[in-house]
């Protein structure tokens, strides 16, 4: 017994000095990083980037801030194009696409490709996984993920008679506790509308996504090449949209993603639709009791996933892809996961984040960061393609064009939904 | 007596207008000195406060993006300040064929500025390997057919005799324009320095789509990117951004108002 | 003066300073023609020449269309509002009345600031239910207006900004100007028993012509420079109902990164400013005749 036991320890010791004795080669890491949040994050990502350094003198690695998501993106693709490439990178998930067209990244499933390597890689949320995936192989690594969720206002619940504890779950649900919720001023005009949903821009079409899973269906498959537009789950949604605002729930027009917040904390509306990276910002300034909920789904619960992954580009030498690979998983180890979402709001993207005493504590201390983990479950991608910019800019086009009241639901997506196949029939 | 009734009806109309005219720079610069849960709810006597500049310093790197600005802005300045010298006094002192031609090539500068041709001067940049340099954003502006076009007009004052004179005495071209036209040109320097700064300071496209990082990027730039963000805006925080930003011009501008003007309208009658 | 260049002074003040310049305004004019002939260059093939296939798709492309009309209308809006509103305000500044400086720190204020930092406090006092136009608006028992979310508001809501930051540069150049007109004939006339409008519109403002057609000129040039305040408060939207032609072409190159629809792009836009410049010179010279 004795025996087993010391052959078993001298086993694990062997293989640890022999796995360290694989990593003593130097790299030299540049890792780009967006910040999509009002949060300090940018020191929080030095601090564990320099962490990741001192564990690894061998290596060198330079975090450098690029700036918000698209300025990020932009410049890992200049920088690639010029030759001198990051070795890696926090990038948009649904960059994906494009990220392959250009050609500058390569699968992390070639690199991680031991069994230990692929168990850490399903310990990420099947859910944070699914656009990371391409041609059956893994091109991505979870990070900075999020999901919107339905943030309410429980004083004002109570005010209109309704159970702060009950948020609404369906669409039937939202316009009739939205309609309890409306106030209006002794001029009729609205003080207070009965919810909030971003529909302008890119955020409106984040948000827009999850209403079409609600309703069983997807605007994009993983193949890259198919945009589901035109769809009855994407009519309802868009119909469900105008009933709002015909309803007296919502304010007509297009709304905006930046200014809901405010707007919610301002009492303007009674709930808003945003992301769960809101949440530290609510939790400083609101003034009044709050919750968070589900979105409201049309045949059940859905919601979309956005934010960002870890890529590695392919202008790197084996020694580099080995450095950004510890790197990763250093940077999505429990600890360090955890660190990072109780930082910015975002969802960690493993279970066993899930299960250190950081984030146990601060769930119990803010139980509305659960909401978004138990949602995952119902969540789909965010809408992406090849030419992504170009394409979802017809779906950008038609509900921007439904919601301030210039075209119908279905003559809107047609259009868009030829627009988006003409620009993809070259991939297909 | 109407005349006095007529001047204060227009001066109580121009004041109002002007408080108008004011009202959405004042309001941000109210905000930017309170705390966010004023910035949608005026009131009176909320208290001042200045955490906001300093969060917001915080935020972002806006001593690096002020230098970054300030340098640009110094290598135009410089550059344009030669170089148009240099291309007016040729124009002005010397005859030659195509001068009309030349001209007219340069004019065009004037409706066609480097931001109309942004992408393909993107591509060029690109090529030159200068993208996400200070260099690369200065560089298309490096010769001014607005400077060459005020100090054409400038150095045609200078009287020919002195010129003459001048060369009688043996002196170079070179001479000739630092100890004659340069000096006689001094009102209208400073004139398009103020223009030029104040152009350039401001200039937002071209470098935001030149510059990728923190290093090179200027103080309009480093704002707007502050001020977008995926969760929800921090209104008090974005002014006082805002205002961080614009401050050393607004406060240069209040201390030489008169100057300000008086040179603008220099440039202008020109 | 007639001297002829030495050729090596030529080289330095003359040519490598003009190189600069074409090189970035001439050159690239013509690159985008060139460019405009041939499609994207991706990492699995090579760009190929496709002729008038960009073109084709400049005419079938609706939101073109759309930008066309928006850019025609800013235009139309924007220049003519802007001198009007500088002239009132140089009338006022130069009438030496009580409160001059204070009109006019406030009227140029917004020339100093960036467009961008414009575009920021007017992004946030357009702001519905919270900006303060929403406060206003309200204070007065009417509704709230969606500035910035509704098609029918957008592109004004862009003009109102551009014209804020305007009139006061234009104002300067009006002032300049009004004080140049000589004393003696607006006395002489007034000794006629001409009243104070008819002394402007038969006197003053004729002279001020040259200054009103620098002004709009530069207005011009400006109505199509600067999209700083589209960037960041509309993205063109709501569907592209504020678009502006350099912003499209922004957002076609640099975010959808269609290069060469851009070159395409960029050759319509050199084309009708070349065509306004042209109007603009024919207009000058019909009317310099008559003087």
């Amino acid at each position: 017994m004795k025996t087993l036991k010391y052959l078993t320890t001298s086993c694990y010791a062997a293989a640890i000095i022999g796995l360290s004795a694989a990593s003593t080669y130097a790299a030299e890491l540049e890792f780009y990083f967006p910040v999509g949040v009002n949060a300090p994050a940018v020191e929080t990502i030095q601090a564990l980037t320099d962490e990741w350094a001192a564990q690894n003198p061998q290596h060198t690695v330079k975090a450098i801030y690029a700036g918000n998501y698209v300025e990020t993106t932009t410049k890992a693709l200049t920088a690639a194009n010029a030759g001198k490439p990051p070795q890696v990178a926090v990038l948009l998930s649904i960059d994906l696409f494009t990220l392959i067209e250009e050609d500058v990244i390569l699968p992390i499933s070639d690199i991680a490709n031991t069994p230990e390597d692929q168990k850490w890689i399903d310990g990420f949320y099947d859910g944070f996984m699914k656009d990371a995936e391409f041609e059956g192989k893994t091109y991505a690594i979870p990070f900075q993920r999020s999901t919107p969720v339905y943030y309410y206002n429980k004083d004002a619940f109570r005010a209109a008679g309704l159970d702060p504890e009950s948020p609404p779950k369906t669409w039937d649900e939202m316009i009739k506790i939205g309609k309890a919720l409306t106030v209006k001023d002794d001029n009729g005009n609205v003080t207070q509308w009965g919810t909030r949903i971003p529909t302008l821009g890119l955020g409106g079409a984040w948000l827009f996504g999850g209403l079409v899973v609600s309703k069983g269906d997807v605007l994009t498959t993983e193949t890259g090449i198919e945009a589901r537009i035109d769809t009855p789950a994407t009519i309802a949604s868009l119909e469900f949209l105008l009933d709002l605002s015909e309803q007296g729930v919502m304010a007509p027009g297009g709304i905006s993603w930046g200014d809901t917040p405010k707007a919610f904390l301002e009492g303007q509306t009674a709930s808003m639709w945003t992301s769960t990276g809101n949440l530290a910002f609510i939790e400083k300034n609101a003034t009044f009791d709050w919750g968070v909920g589900f979105l409201p789904g049309g045949d059940g619960p859905g919601a979309p996933i956005g934010g960002g992954n870890f890529y590695i580009f392919s202008d790197t030498t084996d020694e580099e892809r080995e450095a950004a690979l510890d790197f990763i998983k250093f940077m999505t180890a429990p600890e360090n996961a955890a660190t990072w979402s109780i930082a910015t709001g975002y969802v960690a993207p493993r279970p066993d984040a899930w299960e250190t005493p950081e984030m146990k504590a601060y769930s119990e201390r803010l139980p509305q960061a659960l909401v978004a983990l138990d949602q995952l479950q119902y969540a789909e991608r965010e809408f992406a393609t090849f030419q992504r910019a170009k394409v979802t800019q017809y779906l950008v086009d038609a509900i921007e064009s439904v919601v301030t009241g210039n075209s119908e639901p279905a003559a809107a997506l047609k259009i868009a939904q030829e627009g988006a196949d003409a620009v993809l029939s070259d991939y297909q | 007596m109407t005349h006095g009734l007529n001047r204060i009806m227009w001066s109580t109309l121009g004041i109002v207008l002007a408080a108008l005219w004011g009202l959405p720079f004042v309001y941000s610069v109210w905000t930017a000195f309170h705390d966010e849960v004023y910035s949608a709810n005026f009131v009176w006597n909320a208290p001042l406060t200045i955490s906001n500049f300093f969060e917001a310093w915080k935020a972002a790197p806006f001593a690096l993006y002020f230098m970054n600005t300030f340098l640009m802005i110094t290598i135009v300045l410089i550059a344009n300040l030669i170089l148009c010298t240099l291309v007016a006094y040729a124009f002005v002192r010397y005859k030659f064929r195509w001068s009309g031609f030349l001209f007219a090539l340069i004019m065009v500068q004037l409706l066609i500025s480097p931001e109309i041709l942004i992408v393909e001067n993107y591509l060029t940049l690109s090529r030159l390997g200068m993208i996400d340099t200070i260099l690369g954003i200065a560089l298309p502006y490096l010769t001014s057919a607005f400077g060459i076009f005020l100090l054409r007009q400038t150095f045609m004052t200078v009287p020919i005799s002195l010129d003459e004179a001048a060369q009688i005495e043996g002196a170079s071209a070179w001479r000739i324009l630092w100890d004659i036209y340069v000096p006689l040109a001094k009102p209208v320097y400073l004139a398009y320095a103020l223009v030029s700064v104040s152009f350039h300071w401001n200039n937002f496209l071209w470098p935001l789509i030149v510059t990728n990082s923190p290093e090179v990027r200027p103080v309009t730039v480093g704002l707007s990117v502050f001020a977008t963000v995926e969760s929800g805006v921090e209104w008090s925080l974005v002014n006082a951004a805002t205002l961080m930003t614009t401050a050393p011009l607004i406060i240069a501008f209040v201390l030489f108002q008169r100057q300000f003007v008086a040179n603008f309208m220099r440039a202008g009658i020109k | 003066m007639n001297k002829k260049i030495p050729f090596n002074l030529a080289i330095i003040m003359l040519i490598l300073p003009c190189l600069l310049l074409i090189a970035f305004t001439h050159y690239p004019a013509v690159r985008a023609l060139i460019n405009s002939f041939w499609n994207n260059a991706s990492s699995r093939r090579p760009s190929k020449f496709v002729g008038i296939e960009n073109y084709q798709t400049l005419f079938e492309d609706d939101r073109l269309a759309q930008v066309m009309f928006n850019s025609t209308i800013y235009a139309l809006g924007t220049i003519p509002v802007a001198i009007g509103m500088a002239i009132g305000m140089a009338l006022l500044v130069n009438a030496r009345l009580p409160g001059t400086w204070l009109m006019r720190l406030s009227f140029f204020m917004p020339t100093m600031l960036p467009m961008i930092a414009v575009a920021n406090i007017w992004l946030f006092f357009y702001a519905p239910g919270i900006g303060l136009a929403s406060q206003i608006l309200s204070l007065f028992g009417l509704p709230p207006i969606n500035f910035l979310g509704s098609t029918e508001t957008s592109l004004l809501s862009m003009m109102f900004v551009a014209v804020w930051k305007e009139a006061g540069l234009f104002m300067i150049f009006y002032l300049a100007a009004l004080q140049a007109v000589p004393e003696n004939l607006k006395d002489a006339a007034k000794l006629e028993g001409a009243s104070n409008t008819h002394v402007f519109l038969t006197i003053v403002f004729p002279l001020l012509r040259p200054t009103t057609i620098f002004v709009a000129v530069n207005a011009l040039i400006n109505a199509f420079r600067l999209v700083d305040h589209v960037i960041v408060m509309t993205h063109g939207g709501p569907n592209n109902s504020s678009a502006l032609l350099l912003y499209y072409i922004y957002e076609v190159t640099f975010s959808q990164r269609d290069f060469a629809y851009g070159a395409t792009l960029t050759v319509v836009m050199v084309c009708l400013l070349g065509v306004l410049a042209a109007v603009q010179y024919w207009l000058l010279n019909r009317k310099a005749h008559y003087q």
